[in-house]
């Protein structure tokens, strides 16, 4: 069966920088893919040069077989793009929103009006259809972006960070959505700067740094990829921590990490290295508030492939930068 | 595989259903699509207008102080040639003027598009590629009509009056409408090359002046000498201000006979930079369209 979003080599430049460094990327039908990177590594470019926005340097992409370069036209009919600045109207209501999103598709008045009705019911905007959508929520606003994306029911749906920037509910809400569209049979791309949503939505993640895949496979592949599970330890008292990271030192592979109180070391063999922990820390009579093994998150990964942490909390200054100099570049 | 094309075409944008409606240029005119794109693009535009009528006041404004202060300032000042009151000679040219002022309208709006989120839901859509443009101007166009209508009450506030018959008038209305869509065309070029809505103004007042002031818009093309006489002459302005004059039957008795061709065959010359103006712009503006959107 051919990919329904096929990227080979792509590459995008703006002047000295390269956004894009060479991608390739593969969803098969009905597959959920998660772009996953931190601010600035290319996500919302290869996003934009999949839907058509952007011109791809160099390489190739099909959607559905229909190439991006070569018949643009023939990819907006196929896919459905909602991005992290919702791209609707704020002076026009939900309704008329998306009763031109139809119209705009070659619907005739009465049946672009219908599926607009039908959309702000399925995303819980009914009751402020007719409210312009400046005085949406941010949460509500993404919903209708979403919906905007949904109304010619495209086989392949891209979403741009569909959660950023949204509290717990709405994401939650968000997450919902998502599972419902790819249940009925849609194939998805998403990007995120969230580990745990790539984990939960995706079948398959591609993480990305500057603009190059450095690591794919499922969730749980990358998982084991960087080694097994963690031990993780939360002192009583901060002055032990050096008599505790002597104790998980010799199980750890590679090194012990310290946050304040709390020491964390990837070990083989779990539960034997977790007795073996604990019965040196007794010896030492270290004070324990806390002790345990867990599976690495996709933090640990992102951390073991690129020798840095994530940094979601700049994430919003980071990517509106990026996105504005896309636009007036 | 069979899957995938079944979703495919489930999903293809009204299928089957109803033909003709579909966003396919093979079974719809490149044309006609930009058109019908275009009007929904033009709807939304107009109910903007509704729901922020501010946008539109201040906008209106100006020709009225435009016809209040030449009437009454340079009134006085100006010698107009021929047995007529400089306040119905001058309408004409007030009217001119402000449909090229307020083609500035369209390039503010496009330019502020171009920054809004909006703009990528239409760069996503199998929509025509000029149909942004096509509603932009095709909504400013109802802005124009309210300035005239405006304008021309305010003229007969201050003395002017139509000495020509319905038909006259109204073909008067029309070519002011539309060189006022053709200019759009050209500010909506200059809308999408500035980089925000502030330079958009200082832009195209570099155009708009000395278009509006080296013509026969406020002072008669008798009192220009040279060169500057020959500009006049064959500047789009005058000749419309000129159309204007002799449709609304606005030029007095006694004067003298206009020398230059443009000047004496106002109507035909006008319509044909009308048609020049589009020609040149139109393409051009749907190129640098794209061009701003596919970087």
């Amino acid at each position: 069966m051919p990919d329904m979003i096929q990227a080979t080599g792509l590459v995008k430049r703006y002047k000295e920088v390269e956004a894009l460094g060479g991608l390739d990327l593969a969803v098969p039908e009905g597959r959920v893919l998660a772009l996953l990177g931190p601010n600035g590594a290319g996500k919302t470019t290869a996003v934009r040069c999949l839907a058509t926005l952007l011109t791809p340097d160099e390489g190739t992409a099909r959607i559905a077989g229909v190439d991006v370069v070569a018949d643009p036209q023939g990819v907006r009919r196929l896919i459905g793009l909602s991005g992290q600045y919702a791209a609707v109207d704020e002076h026009l209501t939900g309704f008329e929103n998306l009763t031109m999103v139809g119209r705009l598709y070659g619907f005739d008045k009465a049946r672009a009006r219908q599926r607009a009705r039908d959309l702000l019911e399925r995303f819980a905007l009914s009751d402020a259809g007719d409210r312009p959508s400046k005085t949406y929520s941010g949460g509500m606003r993404r919903r209708l972006d979403l919906a905007g994306a949904l109304v010619a029911e495209p086989p392949v749906l891209i979403l741009d960070e569909p959660t950023t920037g949204l509290d717990v509910r709405s994401r939650q809400q968000m997450w919902d959505v998502i599972r419902e569209l790819v249940s009925s049979g849609a194939t998805l791309l998403l990007t995120t700067q969230y580990l745990e949503e790539a984990d939960k939505l995706a079948d398959d993640i591609v993480v990305i740094d500057h603009g190059k895949a450095i690591a794919r496979g499922t969730a749980d592949e990358l998982k084991s990829q960087t080694g097994g599970e963690r031990v993780e330890v939360v002192l009583a008292d901060s002055a032990q921590v050096e008599a505790a990271e002597r104790a998980l030192a010799a199980v750890a592979v590679g090194e012990v990490q310290v946050e304040e109180r709390t020491l964390t070391a990837a070990v083989t063999g779990g539960a034997q290295a977790l007795h073996a922990v604990l019965g040196d820390l007794e010896r030492d009579q270290v004070r324990v508030l806390d002790i345990g093994l867990r599976r690495p998150t996709l933090d640990d990964v992102f951390l073991s492939l690129t020798g840095r942490a994530t940094e979601p909390d700049d994430a919003a200054t980071d990517s509106t930068d990026s996105h504005a100099s896309e636009v007036s570049a | 595989m069979t899957d995938q094309s079944a979703r495919t075409t489930a999903a293809d944008p009204a299928s089957s259903g109803s033909p003709g409606t579909q966003g396919d240029p093979a079974t719809r005119g490149v044309v006609s699509q930009a058109l019908s794109d275009g009007w929904v693009v033009a709807q939304r535009n107009l109910i903007k207008i509704k729901r922020v009528p501010e946008v539109l006041v201040f906008v209106l404004i100006s020709p009225i102080m435009f016809v209040l202060l030449f009437a009454y300032v340079f009134g006085a000042a100006i010698d107009v040639p021929g047995d007529i009151d400089y306040k119905e000679f001058l309408i004409g040219g007030i009217f001119a003027q402000t449909v090229v002022f307020g083609a500035t309208f369209t390039g503010a709006g496009l330019a502020e598009d171009m920054q809004k989120g909006i703009i990528d839901r239409f760069r996503s859509l199998p929509m025509s590629r000029a149909a942004v443009l096509v509603g932009r101007t095709t909504s400013d166009v109802v802005y124009n009509v309210l300035s005239l209508i405006i304008m021309a009450l305010t003229g007969l506030l201050v003395g002017w009056r139509v000495r020509e018959g319905f038909v006259d008038m109204m073909t008067g209305f029309l070519l002011l409408l539309l060189f006022a869509y053709a200019i759009s065309w050209v500010m909506a070029l200059v809308g999408l090359l500035v980089p925000s809505v502030e330079v958009i103004n200082n832009a195209s007042f570099i155009v708009i002046m000395p278009l509006t002031f080296v013509s026969n818009a406020f002072v008669p093309q008798e009192s220009f000498d040279g060169v500057l006489r020959t500009i006049v002459d064959w500047n789009p302005v005058s000749t419309l201000t000129q159309a204007c004059r002799e449709l609304f039957g606005n030029i007095g008795p006694g004067l003298p006979e206009a020398s230059a061709w443009p000047m004496q065959h106002p109507v035909v010359y006008t319509l044909g930079w009308i048609v020049l103006i589009l020609v040149v712009f139109v393409p051009l503006s749907v190129r640098q369209y794209g061009r701003a959107t596919s970087k």
